[in-house]
């Protein structure tokens, strides 16, 4: 666990040294687009006099000052599949946020959706040593949870204590100060693939950018979408992206479970190009223009030119109705949603207090969606969209940027996670004597 | 690998393009373009044109002369000299003494120097110069009021109340109503020479002048040859004394040569020698009559 507290420091100081510099870029690298936007960190500015306006979920810290999206090129399924071509869609999008904000960022949060994010909770118990809860006591019993075996070629990209208990009193988000015999942690760790973390660190390197930071886009979209209410008693965020889906479920304004299925908005678009025979570029077009989800019989009538530059005139006239459409777009949104029905059933979704469910991403932007999605996953159903931060252009403000958008406000409010926590006393002091003695047998 | 069509443009900067506008983000690559670039041109122009000597003797050459040409525009030109508040053989002594040609430039007039050549005078207390507009110098003196008459073994100096010389006076008449005082070291002392004549006002005429004796005390000197030798310490309480004596007793008025005071504990008279002749014999026809 050395290694991974070393790396995340790293990248934790990294943070630092941006927030104290006051610039940092937000880079979501998607299946369909990559976003760049850069944050200009100068305090919490007051916004009302007489504090009638609080802090606004923490989003007036910051302010957005340069934006800038691409088309993704060599991301499938939100994971790096060439990396020339990725490194080409960063250089696009950071060098059009710099440009829009007049300056030069070095530092870089990142996020994507893919490599197969796993959950695990974890807990632990520990006896206190004195009365009161210390720094030291938060440290050991983190750092006393039985990690599972992930698999070597594995990373932890969060770990996130979630709620600490006292005894018998539970839901503590704060224990320190606290007076008590055992304390004890529940801890929600997300691991993914290492090679995809390898790849990307890769790219962003090859930019001439420092990562500070990095995240999961399921979890991001969830910290932007879901209001506070919805974070405190439990929700879950769907974000319908390009090549992937992310799940994530919030409870106690904690990130619980995280998931991701590896199909999105591109997929329809394929099948579109495969059932009508189109070229994905016009598929996407139509999607865009006329997709849904439900078919009247006025989309009998409605008639769409999916055109062609074959030379053949009747090739090139072809026509097809938007039922049509509809009727090949349904099958597949009907999957993803039905996959994430199983995934949240997996994940115990059913017990929660709370089940409301938040779509977001650029495939909730479907019509009709909403009534569908609550017919597969319940009637606590809605669309959400990210957060409004400052100086967020009005192009960036839809549902397609909702993990952008959360990346940051995690930029601005991270979370605490393991190793933020110091490693206990008790290592230290062991290694140091171990040290200790070493020198006393090397010189004597 | 290589796509069969090529797209038709890719939006994507080059590696070098991306790093070269990232550089030229750089705030301080920016400042250093702004404001170093023109700098670093306008220095090396300024510098490779002074490189050759002649150049640099003509550049030297002109600006004297436009410095000259701005020195002796007229407006700068100081024409007259307004001496106030030194009487006239004064102030033509002053136009005398100071090292000014008219016309001259006010640049080249050293207002300082000329002002302590006009201090260095004994007459004058305080002076102030200004150039005044219309190439007047003007020069404001402050006179030092004599107070008293200094006859030292070198002659007769007038002196002002804080002792510094004025003027050397040829004779005494010449400065009647000025107090006169006498011996080494009495111009050091003259505050308390004007106290202790202050003192004496009672005297009247009849005073001549204080002598400084030994540096250290002063006698007055009366008319009739009469003196009154007073302390070191607290002389104006020790003449005041004897002043108030002679009012009573008209101590004074007698035949009295020399009255000690010097300690005062112990007062002490000296007749003139007639007055002692005298004394003596009517003491001896009082003793021979009884």
């Amino acid at each position: 666990m050395t290694d991974l507290y070393q790396s995340q420091r790293a990248m934790r100081q990294m943070r630092q040294q941006a927030m104290q510099r006051g610039v940092v870029a937000i880079l979501d690298i998607g299946s369909s687009k990559t976003a760049c936007l850069v944050l200009r960190f100068d305090g919490v500015g007051q916004l009302s006099e007489d504090n009638s306006i609080g802090p606004m979920a923490g989003q007036s810290g910051f302010r957005v000052i340069g934006a800038a999206t691409t088309r993704s090129r060599g991301v499938q399924f939100g994971e790096v599949t060439a990396m020339q071509e990725t490194e080409r869609a960063i250089r696009t999008a950071v060098q059009a946020a710099q440009k829009m904000a007049e300056i030069r960022v070095d530092h870089v949060i990142a996020c994507f959706s893919g490599a197969n994010p796993r959950s695990y909770g974890l807990d632990a118990t520990v006896d206190l040593e004195g009365q009161v809860v210390t720094e030291n006591e938060v440290a050991r019993v983190l750092s006393a949870c039985e990690v599972p075996d992930y698999g070597a070629a594995r990373r932890v990209l969060h770990a996130q204590p979630v709620n600490f208990a006292l005894d018998h009193r539970s839901g503590l988000s704060d224990p320190r100060g606290q007076i008590g015999q055992s304390l004890s942690v529940d801890l929600h760790m997300l691991t993914v693939d290492a090679d995809v973390i390898q790849n990307l660190v890769h790219c962003i390197r090859r930019c001439d950018l420092e990562l500070a930071g990095i995240a999961s886009s399921a979890y991001a979209s969830g910290v932007s979408v879901l209001v506070e209410d919805e974070q405190e008693l439990g929700a879950a965020c769907i974000d319908l992206g390009g090549g992937a889906t992310g799940i994530s479920i919030f409870m106690k304004k904690h990130m619980i479970f995280a998931d991701c299925i590896r199909m999105g908005g591109e997929h329809v678009t394929g099948d579109i190009s495969m059932g009508l025979g189109i070229p994905a570029s016009t598929a996407e077009r139509i999607k865009t223009f006329y997709g849904g989800v439900h078919a009247t019989g006025m989309d009998d009538r409605e008639r769409i030119d999916i055109g062609g530059d074959t030379g053949d005139w009747e090739h090139d006239r072809r026509t097809v109705s938007r039922a049509e459409l509809i009727g090949i777009m349904r099958p597949r949104v009907e999957e993803i949603l039905e996959e994430v029905r199983a995934r949240l059933d997996a994940a115990g979704f059913e017990h929660m207090p709370s089940q409301q469910i938040v779509l977001t991403g650029g495939g909730s932007q479907i019509p009709g969606l909403d009534g569908l999605a609550s017919r597969i996953l319940g009637q606590q159903v809605r669309l959400g969209r990210p957060l409004r931060v400052q100086g967020l252009p009005q192009a960036a403000t839809g549902p397609g940027f909702a993990s952008a958008v959360g990346l940051a406000l995690f930029a601005a409010h991270p979370q605490d996670e393991w190793w933020d926590f110091d490693i206990p006393v008790d290592r230290h002091s062991a290694r140091s004597f171990r040290r200790a003695v070493r020198w006393f047998r090397d010189n004597w | 690998m290589q796509p069969m069509m090529p797209s038709l443009r890719d939006p994507a900067p080059s590696r070098l393009r991306y790093r070269m506008q990232r550089w030229m983000l750089t705030p301080g690559i920016r400042l250093g373009l702004r404001l170093g670039v023109p700098l670093a041109l306008i220095l090396g122009a300024g510098g490779a044109w002074l490189a050759d000597g002649a150049r640099r003797e003509a550049l030297t050459t002109y600006v004297d002369a436009q410095w000259q040409a701005i020195q002796q525009r007229p407006e700068f030109m100081v024409n007259l000299v307004a001496i106030d508040g030194a009487a006239p053989p004064l102030a033509d002594h002053i136009r005398g003494i100071i090292p000014v040609s008219l016309p001259v430039s006010s640049f080249d007039l050293d207002l300082e120097a000329i002002r302590q050549t006009v201090l260095g005078l004994n007459p004058v207390q305080s002076a102030q110069l200004r150039i005044r507009p219309g190439g007047v110098l003007q020069i404001e003196i402050t006179e030092r009021t004599p107070a008293i008459l200094w006859r030292s073994r070198t002659g007769l100096e007038m002196l002002d109340e804080t002792g510094a010389r004025i003027y050397r006076v040829a004779t005494r008449a010449s400065h009647a109503e000025l107090p006169l005082i006498v011996g080494d070291g009495a111009d050091a002392k003259v505050a308390e020479a004007l106290a202790l004549i202050d003192a004496a006002a009672p005297l009247g005429a009849r005073l001549r002048g204080l002598v400084r004796i030994g540096e250290r005390r002063w006698d007055v000197v009366l008319d009739r040859e009469q003196r009154i030798l007073l302390p070191e310490t607290e002389p104006v309480r020790a003449l005041e004394r004897v002043i108030a004596l002679s009012e009573i007793k008209e101590m004074l008025e007698r035949d009295v040569a020399v009255v000690d005071m010097r300690l005062s504990e112990r007062p002490t008279l000296r007749m003139s020698a007639e007055a002692l002749q005298d004394w003596w014999r009517i003491r001896e026809i009082n003793s021979s009559g009884q």
